[in-house]
């Protein structure tokens, strides 16, 4: 399987993401923001970081990069493509997937591990995965999911709803909560789910011995999915 | 021609930092204030020299990258 990161200027996951990718043996390129052209992938991936220094709005400025045309057209002709962290913010910033993010509820920069409890599995990124829950990292300032009463309606008419905040054993309360996310949100697909949006970074635990291996769970799931 | 811009929250939309920004006033002993919310403020100047072109364009900045209209309202200022 072939995957690509795209890098824009002030993206910091992006290596990550190559190593992960890697690990669990996609094929994976790099590929910078001022490229026109994507290469022939099965799977898009916007890392996180501060893309144009989180400039006007996170994520505003990388949507409108040169590549995210192509980005578009491959996810609107269903194309995988997810957005972790700040690939999250530019993906909203597209209109790929409804909603904003807005700054945490509390004002703080939050970095620490989460649980989340995985919504819906009729997708290609969680279908057939044991799990519940899983075990990723969040690391960001602006993950408070946010949208109209409108979309929400339509977001859970249409089970776009992908990962909740919870607790361990996969209870969804305010008080798992970091960010002040409606519904706890912590990620959502578009209609046809070929695109996901979500804050945790699955990429930072893909070893044991450094944090966890939630995330190898998830790309190795994944690879098998889009065989 | 010099054209501004401000963008303000919709009313719905929770803005932590004006909250923070009012309890400040707060603690400073400005305590009639209500509420406090936070925007942007953009200038921009055009080689247009249409008014009403030099609007629209403006709005249409607005619509593409300035505001996020799911929780941004944009109110255009006429140029003098």
């Amino acid at each position: 399987m072939k995957s690509s990161v795209i890098t824009f200027p002030g993206s910091n996951c992006d290596r990550d993401m190559d190593v992960a990718l890697k690990k669990f043996g996609f094929k994976n390129k790099m590929v910078w923001h001022d490229d026109n052209e994507l290469p022939k992938s099965d799977l898009i991936v916007l890392p996180g970081g501060f893309s144009y220094g989180d400039y006007l709005r996170c994520g505003s400025m990388a949507s409108k990069s040169k590549i995210m045309h192509s980005v578009i057209n491959f996810a609107n002709s269903g194309g995988m493509v997810m957005g972790i962290c700040n690939g999250f913010q530019i993906l909203v910033e597209t209109g790929l997937v409804p909603g904003v993010l807005l700054r945490n509820k509390y004002l703080e920069f939050i970095c620490k591990n989460v649980f989340v409890k995985i919504k819906d599995k009729e997708n290609k990124y969680f279908k057939n995965i044991d799990n519940e829950v899983l075990e990723f990292h969040i690391a960001h300032n602006e993950g408070n999911y946010f949208c109209s009463n409108d979309q929400l309606k339509e977001i859970e008419d249409n089970n776009q709803i992908a990962i909740n905040y919870c607790d361990k054993y996969g209870k969804i309360e305010d008080q798992y909560n970091p960010n002040g996310s409606i519904k706890n949100i912590a990620g959502i697909f578009n209609k046809e789910k070929n695109v996901l949006g979500m804050m945790p970074h699955p990429e930072r635990m893909i070893d044991k011995s450094l944090s966890g291996e939630d995330g190898s769970l998830f790309f190795k799931n994944l690879l098998n999915n889009l065989k | 021609m010099k054209i501004s811009v401000i963008i303000t929250l919709k009313k719905d939309v929770l803005d932590p930092q004006g909250k923070v920004i009012h309890q400040t006033l707060d603690g400073m002993g400005f305590n009639d204030v209500n509420e406090v919310r936070q925007g942007k403020y953009f200038e921009i100047d055009t080689k247009e020299t249409d008014n009403d072109k030099a609007k629209s364009k403006v709005e249409e900045m607005c619509k593409k990258l300035l505001a996020n209209l799911v929780i941004e309202n944009y109110k255009i200022i006429d140029p003098k």
